[in-house]
């Protein structure tokens, strides 16, 4: 699996992403935001920080960049995408995931390692999270249905919600399963001189297609 | 503004410095040149109070890569790879703006430290404010914390640590001292001495604006008084997004070998960057101001070479690559203009157009503004206020709940939440895990530590011996972790260095500095002064903020402050004796005054050796120092940290003179708390205290014995999460 991380001007966590996917991965570089052409990669990180200095709206520049359409092609074709805090807040934008994110309940930025529980497989990980914007929301009628696809692949565990996401909701996948977006930080929990190896999973869970809903389903 | 003041008056300069400008031109200065004289002859750009005190200081070692002078300090870390630091204030305009006072001063420290070519890996800051009952802290306190948050975050640079003191004469006054860490392969570094006559002065980055015009000499060169809204417009606002396009391209710029010299631009804009450039190199600049890149088509020549614009650096490039330097700034989404050229005339030249608007000796306007001595007069007694705040018949109990609830003491936890501690990855111990903030360097194979520290309090009372103090607990803190001091930088926070105590104060202070580095064979790598800290009330207390790096081998070795095994023994190492003088019991009983007991600094630099070989060798389960508060509360940091109790005994300390509150209470530097197996502690001759167990922190005291539970410890130590 050889993954291609976006850079955005102002990006942060790139080279953190770039590096948690040569651990987990067989190789990894960094694709220019300018670049439409994503260079053979086989999965795509759009990673964390703040793309084009996130002014308007997290995100909301950066999903007209012609690296994402490359990358909602890549997402068309199956290709494992993950979206990492402010990719998540680019992949909602650009309607590759259902939802939004919101400023956090208490309005404040927070940095603070958090459990989060693996739907499906109950596993328990722990990751850091850091954002201003991180509560998930989606409209009730909307939500049950993704909880009915599956589509949530991970929650805050109980007292680990602090930006107030709706049904402690950290993660979320397409409908299809190989499109994942989440708050924390996987790339961030790598080595155990910095706190945490639970990270890893996740990346090896997307090339594994984990979250992937079967044959057929449309993206 | 008064009407018939002279103008040069209204800029902050006296009639014999005026009159000595007139001397150098040989005539009257026109305004650009009045506006540019007045700004690099300040005391923020000239430090013509603090420069014949500073050559006290120890500047050589052979670890130092770069000095002071350069934009900021360099210290070998091996491997080819050196660390940069420096710490730098933005007091006032915080004062005024908190929000965008901090969060450009952490962009511009941040500039400081790529413009060597370092890429900046970490950021610290030391903040006072007044006390938290005062409406106008709690305000300062927020808008500072968001704002250096919002710098850092958004550029994606660690903030790893700090310290945050309240304490009355801030009130007014508020110290905002922001530290960035920078890493660089040695090979890559840059000065920055402009060289080459004929080659292309290239300004990158943002556009010039009308926003901070004078910020040096009217913000960081005099008191705050009433009035002070109406400088909000001296105070720069900061674009994050636009520093962290410029870092990237002038690291690709260096990395490619393509620019001869890189400075940042700061306090005084363009004035202290060409006039620096030039200074440096032996040169002459010209600068046609109608080639900078303006944010408003009407500014005049002044207005431009003063302005203070955020997120522009100025570079010195061959001609020959000029146009590869600006296909890069391209790539990057930012600004690059040529707008002048090095000559040999040895003269700054400012051209709007074909007309010189402006012509000046490099050596006048930058190394000619007269140095002063000090004239400093120890005070008769303790100048600042007293307040009682805890009860004269309160319980040993309550004492040690109150030290551990008291706002500069409890866990600052919520302020550290809202920075972004772990970005780059180097993090290995967060804030509030371990006395120093830990940084790998996997490049290197190696790690290092960092620490700042600055306790005013106790400079006030005894500013020789509390800067003495300030810079042995900054090693003691490296010592917990295992890290052996490589280099040393600073901020000298004071007040009005022409009134005789503000005077007595720096000059002490500056001497106390300089004994602890030499006695500590630490050199002294860069600093930055900020004076004329004082409100209505009075000056701030003397507030000398030290920093210093460390180098440690194996960062999977380090310890952190917190007991983590029931049974272990705790001890006590270093040459420590208790003593109530300037302590935070004193304060809450307003017992405050002048006097501190000495330290013998060889002692102390002995026991930082044996816990630093303790923890290197893996011998402790943990390490704290005891700092603020004294032993009780160091006890029960470590505990409350860990989670788990701990039954100790504190009475041997009447060995040392200390009375039974003395010794739970009193503060002085050279004390470690470690625990460990008791055969560790035996071999490195720790007094023995106790063991670690239990869900109560107990401590045998004579007559002030006192037992507390971990619960209601904890409680008091989060008293600001809950507030």
């Amino acid at each position: 699996m050889i993954w291609g991380v976006l850079q955005f001007p102002g990006s942060c966590d790139e080279r953190d992403a770039l590096h948690a996917c040569e651990l987990a991965g067989d190789g990894a570089r960094l694709v220019w935001h300018e670049s439409r052409d994503l260079d053979g990669v086989d999965g795509v990180v759009v990673p964390g920080g703040f793309s084009y200095g996130d002014y308007l709206r997290a995100g909301a520049i950066a999903r007209f960049s012609p690296a994402m359409e490359a990358v909602a092609e890549a997402a068309a074709a199956g290709a494992p995408v993950i979206g990492i805090c402010n990719g998540f807040q680019v992949l909602c934008e650009a309607g590759l995931l259902p939802g939004a994110l919101l400023r956090n309940v208490e309005l404040r930025f927070r940095c603070h390692q958090v459990e989060l529980l693996e739907e499906g497989t109950g596993e328990r990980l722990s990751i850091p999270a850091k954002h201003g914007e991180g509560r998930y929301y989606a409209p009730e009628q909307m939500l049950d249905e993704m909880d009915r696809n599956g589509q949530v692949a991970y929650r805050y565990a109980d007292g680990h919600n602090s930006n107030g996401s709706l049904r402690d909701i950290a993660g979320v996948t397409n409908e299809r399963g190989n499109v994942l977006g989440l708050m924390p930080h996987p790339e961030h929990a790598v080595d155990p001189l910095t706190g945490s190896t639970d990270g890893l999973r996740v990346f090896e869970r997307m090339s594994q297609g984990a979250f992937a809903q079967g044959d057929g389903k449309a993206p | 503004m008064t009407i018939g003041t002279p103008k040069y008056r209204e800029l902050g300069l006296t009639d014999s410095e005026y009159e000595l400008i007139v001397e150098k031109l040989g005539r009257e200065p026109n305004d650009v040149e009045l506006a540019m004289f007045s700004l690099l002859w300040s005391e923020h750009c000239a430090y013509k109070h603090s420069r014949k005190l500073l050559a006290k200081l120890p500047t050589e070692g052979k670890r130092v890569v770069m000095g002071p002078g350069e934009n900021a300090g360099a210290v070998d870390v091996g491997s080819g790879y050196a660390v940069a630091f420096k710490v730098e204030s933005h007091n006032h305009p915080s004062a005024v703006e908190p929000f965008q006072g901090a969060a450009t001063g952490v962009g511009g420290i941040l500039r400081d430290v790529f413009a060597i070519g370092a890429r900046p890996i970490a950021i610290l800051d030391s903040l006072r404010f007044g006390e938290l009952d005062s409406v106008r802290s709690r305000h300062l306190l927020d808008g500072a914390v968001r704002g250096i948050g919002h710098y850092g975050n958004s550029i994606g640079v660690a903030t790893v640590g700090g310290e945050i003191y309240f304490e009355e004469p801030y009130e007014h006054n508020c110290l905002v001292n922001a530290m960035c860490i920078g890493f660089a392969k040695i090979e890559d570094m840059v000065r920055a001495a402009a060289a080459g006559p004929g080659n292309s002065i290239v300004l990158m980055g943002a556009s010039t604006g009308r926003d901070g015009i004078g910020g040096a000499s009217v913000l960081a060169s005099a008191e705050l008084g009433e009035g002070d809204d109406a400088k909000r417009p001296t105070v720069q606002i900061g674009d994050p997004f636009e520093e962290s396009k410029v870092l990237e391209c002038c690291l690709e710029l260096l990395a490619k070998g393509l620019l001869v010299s890189l400075q940042d631009l700061g306090a005084a804009g363009l004035t202290s960057s060409a006039g620096e450039m030039a200074s440096a190199g032996g040169v002459g600049i010209d600068i046609d101001v109608s080639e900078v890149p303006l944010r408003e088509a009407d500014m005049e020549p002044f207005e431009i070479m003063v302005s203070e614009s955020q997120e522009r650096m100025l570079a010195v490039v061959e001609p020959s690559r000029v146009d590869e330097v600006r296909a890069i700034c391209e790539k990057w989404q930012t600004g690059s203009a040529v707008i002048g050229t090095v000559t040999e005339s040895g003269q700054i030249r400012i051209l709007r157009g074909g007309e010189v608007v402006g012509e000046m000796p490099v050596e006048a306007l930058v190394d000619g503004c007269p140095l002063y001595d000090l004239d400093p007069v120890e005070p008769a007694g303790w100048i600042y206020g007293n307040r009682e705040t805890l009860a004269a018949g309160a319980s040993a109990e309550d004492k040690l709940l109150a030290l551990l609830s008291a706002p500069s003491i409890a866990s600052k936890r919520w302020a550290f939440e809202q920075y972004d501690s772990i970005v780059g990855s180097r993090t290995v111990r967060r804030p509030e895990q371990a006395d120093a903030a830990v940084l790998q360097l996997p490049e290197a194979g190696n790690a290092i530590a960092v620490s700042i520290d600055g306790n005013g309090r106790r400079v006030a009372c005894d500013p020789y011996g509390g800067t003495i103090d300030a810079v042995l607990e900054c090693a003691q803190n490296l010592a917990c972790v295992g890290a052996e001091p490589l280099g040393l930088t600073n901020c000298l926070n004071f007040g009005n260095p022409e009134k005789p105590t503000g005077a007595w104060q720096l000059d002490r202070a500056v001497s106390g500095l300089a004994d602890a580095c030499n006695a500590l064979g630490v050199p002294v790598v860069g600093g930055n002064v900020s004076l004329y800290n004082e409100g209505p009330d009075g000056p701030i207390y003397p507030t000398p903020v030290v920093a210093m790096v460390g180098e440690l081998p194996d960062p999977a070795r380090v310890a952190g402050n917190a007991f983590v095994r029931e049974g272990d023994a705790i001890g006590l190492i270093g040459p420590f004796e208790p003593n109530l003088a300037g302590s935070e019991l004193a304060k809450h009983r307003g017992e405050l005054d002048m006097g501190l007991p000495g330290a013998d600094i060889a002692a102390v630099a002995a026991a930082c050796e044996i816990v630093r070989d303790a923890i290197r060798a893996g011998k402790l389960s943990s390490a704290h120092d005891v700092s603020d508060g004294g032993l009780a509360v160091a006890i029960a940091e470590c505990a409350i940290a860990g989670g788990i109790g701990c039954e100790v005994n504190v009475e041997h300390l009447r060995e040392r003179g200390a009375q039974p509150e003395e010794a739970l209470f009193g503060e002085g530097p050279g004390g470690f708390v470690v625990s460990g197996e008791r055969s560790a502690l035996e071999e490195l001759g720790a007094v023995p205290l106790g063991e670690v167990g239990g869900e109560t922190i107990s401590i045998g005291a004579g007559d002030h014995s006192l037992a507390i539970s971990l619960a209601d410890a904890e409680r008091a130590w989060r008293s600001l999460d809950l507030a």
